[in-house]
């Protein structure tokens, strides 16, 4: 197979799709959970049938709650999300609705505004400290490969790679909380960040592969060496990739609400720092070599 | 190596997975000890029970995080003063038979917070009542009336401010605090006991404090300053009762009168015994998982990390034919493995560090995918099979080394993160991923030795 003769089209096919991924990330911003802005989510199950919406919230206007969202789940039970509030209105609220039939609270979670900031403050620290570390580590492993792409450049490659990797889930999961109310919860930024260790692992070995062509046969030309490792390693990254997908799909359909969005979010990342791996990264380090011998 | 010490260590591999099998689940062997126990009368021991701790969010539970007001206690005690605030919650805490409560203090500057979690606790509703009410007794003494005047003109200066206008005020911040009464150092922190009690004449209920030596000393001096003037009992910031004090009072007893129901004065009484908070706490965030959500998780992922488990021996089958039966059988052995050192550890499995685990499972066959490449790669070539899976080892090492890696430092900079979800998940991802090179690097490539020179190796087709 080869994989630089339509490089461009996996160049456009990418780029349209990050493009697209920005704008709706700039247009529709993140959906933040409780886990960053402070709230509280209730979990409720009735004993015999849930009300209507209109209902409940009818049921708990005499409370002071602010905005109520209210989300079925399972046959009879129902989340509700609101503000922060203390213990003793989180026992009136539970209160209220049992008032008309038996009500068993399944989850309360409520988080002060102060917390959330400091999570927030938090996660961009770890994002940047990983992102520091996954440089700082290919440049590392990549230092003594020279010629006729000097090493930095694979790193360079394998940052787009991964930029495109996480960038294009989470222009996903912006759309997918514009419209159906899904949110960034620490699960889902956890599952990021292990895309920024899984992408780069991708693509590192098919980087180790045209390192190890390169020295065997120093003579070749660099677009066939290049071509002849993603050949070598095409299967190996499918298969890993369809392990690994196995698995998160398994945790997705079965494995309950708490782990679904965050499989989602790794099931994302893994196939697409699979294709980038193999016709992202790659390819870009033969078109740079080829646009620096043009000039 | 050679063929008999590859021997020994291939049945080392079966004996290590054996114990860590029975440290997973001992009812087989013990049913097998009995049974010769009943027969020969050898009494031989039954095998080693280790539980599998379970986080909060698969058992039920609760998790509180408290903050401490510390704004009346000099900074170099905030450090003895969390300590002390842990150990009387912890008390109330054990009050509800919780296995292993975990009562944590957490000092970040500037917030002094302090972290319960209950798990497995029935009534989430009252354990969150006993800890957050624990009054927080405190005496005071009346303010010099210069002062007093200060923030009652103060606040009749600005009764009528937008809080905008207020803010240009100078010193408008002390129209917040107690006009008549100002904070001492005697507070619950020097209770010895409170009981309940009566009033000889109006029968009305009381509540009697007795201080301890410390405590005792301070109400003393408090007392001998203030004859003649009032000093006033706060709990929970409330006024309760605020008596003249008429003489020097030694010997560290008080009385809080006040308009109790006999009930209340009871309660505030076992309560204040209990162990008087030292600072005020406020409940800044809690996360509540009932019982039947925590079944209903642990049900969930069990069957998800079933089904994934049996996929992927099933595709290790399909595509790798015997070197597959051998990853499938080093990926079982890698299973037992990991899952025993979460309880030797002991790691407390939470439905984060069982996502972590599944995905550690599914990079656990990627050292495995990439040995088996490059020794197909070899065997290909026309090399020998022996010298195949030399190379093939030696070849995919670096690979390994580096893919591991890389998500390697990822979970140690979650780990570090701190937020239980994510340590949760970073920890037994990190365990799955070293267990996993061992698994590739040294059970399956000994498996693979033991096939060489034998009549197996001749049949090609099983390799490639």
């Amino acid at each position: 197979m080869d994989f630089i003769k339509y490089h461009k089209i996996y160049f456009l096919f990418s780029g349209i799709l990050i493009l697209a991924s920005a704008t709706c990330l700039v247009v529709f911003g993140l959906n933040l959970g409780i886990d960053f802005t402070g709230g509280s989510i209730l979990e409720i199950e009735y004993s015999k049938q849930r009300p209507s919406n209109e209902l409940i919230k009818e049921t708990l206007s005499e409370l002071d709650l602010g905005e109520i969202y209210l989300q079925p789940s399972g046959e009879k039970s129902v989340i509700l999300r609101l503000k922060d509030i203390d213990e003793a209105t989180h026992q009136e609220v539970v209160q209220k609705l049992g008032e008309k039939q038996e009500v068993k609270e399944r989850y309360f979670e409520s988080i002060g505004p102060v917390i959330g900031k400091e999570l927030k403050e938090k996660t961009k620290i770890v994002i940047v400290l990983s992102l520091i570390a996954i440089v700082l580590y290919i440049a590392f492993a990549f230092r003594r490969i020279s010629r006729p792409v000097p090493s930095w450049q694979y790193g360079i490659a394998a940052l787009i790679a991964l930029f495109h990797d996480v960038l294009i889930p989470i222009g996903i999961f912006s759309v997918l909380g514009k419209y159906q109310d899904v949110q960034i919860t620490i699960p889902i930024i956890t599952a990021f960040l292990t895309v920024f260790g899984y992408s780069v692992n991708d693509t590192v070995v098919v980087f180790d592969r045209i390192r190890e062509n390169l020295i065997k046969n120093p003579g070749n030309d660099y677009k066939e060496v290049v071509n002849q490792s993603l050949n070598q390693t095409l299967i190996r990254s499918i298969n890993t990739s369809c392990t690994t997908l196995f698995v998160l799909l398994a945790i997705f359909f079965f494995g309950g609400e708490t782990l679904k969005y965050f499989s989602f979010a790794l099931i994302l990342g893994i196939s697409l720092g699979t294709y980038s791996s193999l016709f992202l990264a790659s390819p870009l380090l033969v078109s740079w070599l080829r646009f620096r011998k043009k000039v | 190596m050679t063929k008999r010490n590859l021997h020994i260590t291939v049945i080392a591999i079966f004996i290590l997975a054996f114990l860590a099998g029975n440290l997973i689940e001992p009812k087989f062997f013990n049913q097998g000890v009995d049974y010769l126990n009943s027969k020969f009368s050898l009494g031989l021991p039954h095998f080693w029970q280790i539980p599998l701790r379970l986080g909060l969010d698969l058992q039920g539970g609760t998790h509180l995080v408290y903050e401490a007001d510390l704004s009346n206690i000099e900074e170099k005690d905030y450090s003895a003063t969390m300590a002390g605030l842990r150990d009387i919650i912890e008390r109330r805490v054990n009050v509800f038979g919780v296995q292993e409560p975990l009562v944590q203090v957490q000092e970040k500057k500037p917030y002094y917070r302090l972290i319960v979690e209950l798990a497995g606790v029935k009534d989430v509703e009252q354990a969150i009542e006993m800890i957050g009410q624990t009054p927080f007794l405190e005496f005071k003494e009346q303010r010099p009336e210069e002062e007093t005047k200060k923030i009652l003109d103060k606040r009749e200066e600005v009764k009528d401010m937008t809080p905008e206008e207020l803010q240009k005020v100078e010193d408008w911040e002390i129209i917040f605090e107690d006009p008549y009464f100002i904070s001492t150092d005697l507070n619950g922190k020097y209770l010895k006991k409170a009981e309940l009690g009566f009033d000889q004449t109006t029968y009305q209920s009381l509540i009697s404090l007795q201080f301890n030596d410390e405590g005792s000393q301070i109400f003393k001096e408090l007392t001998a300053k203030n004859i003649g003037k009032q000093i006033a009992i706060y709990i929970d910031n409330v006024p309760i009762s605020a008596p003249v004090v008429q003489e020097e009072i030694s010997g560290g007893k008080a009385q809080i009168t006040g308009k109790f129901t006999i009930d209340e004065a009871k309660k505030l009484a076992r309560n204040l015994s209990a162990g008087a908070l030292p600072v005020p706490v406020k409940l800044i965030s809690q996360q509540t998982i009932g019982p039947a959500l925590g079944a209903e998780s642990l049900d969930k992922s069990l069957k998800a990390t079933g089904i994934g488990f049996l996929t992927i021996i099933l595709f290790l089958l399909i595509f790798y034919r015997v070197p597959g039966i051998l990853a499938a059988l080093a990926l079982g052995i890698y299973a037992v493995l990991v899952i025993s050192l979460f309880k030797l550890i002991p790691v407390t499995l939470s439905l984060a560090g069982i996502g972590g685990a599944i995905l550690s499972l599914g990079m656990a066959v990627d050292a495995n995918i990439l040995i088996f490449s490059r020794v197909k790669e070899e065997l290909e070539q026309g090399k020998s099979f022996g010298i195949s899976l030399e190379q093939g080892f030696t070849r995919a090492w670096p690979s390994i080394k580096d893919s591991n890696f890389t998500t390697l430092i990822i979970a140690l900079i979650l780990f570090a993160f701190g937020t239980s979800f994510i340590k949760g998940f970073a920890l037994t991802l990190s365990i799955g991923i070293l267990i996993s090179m061992f698994s590739a690097i040294f059970i399956t490539q000994n498996f693979l030795r033991c096939f060489e020179g034998t009549r197996w190796e001749k049949f090609k087709w099983l390799w490639k």
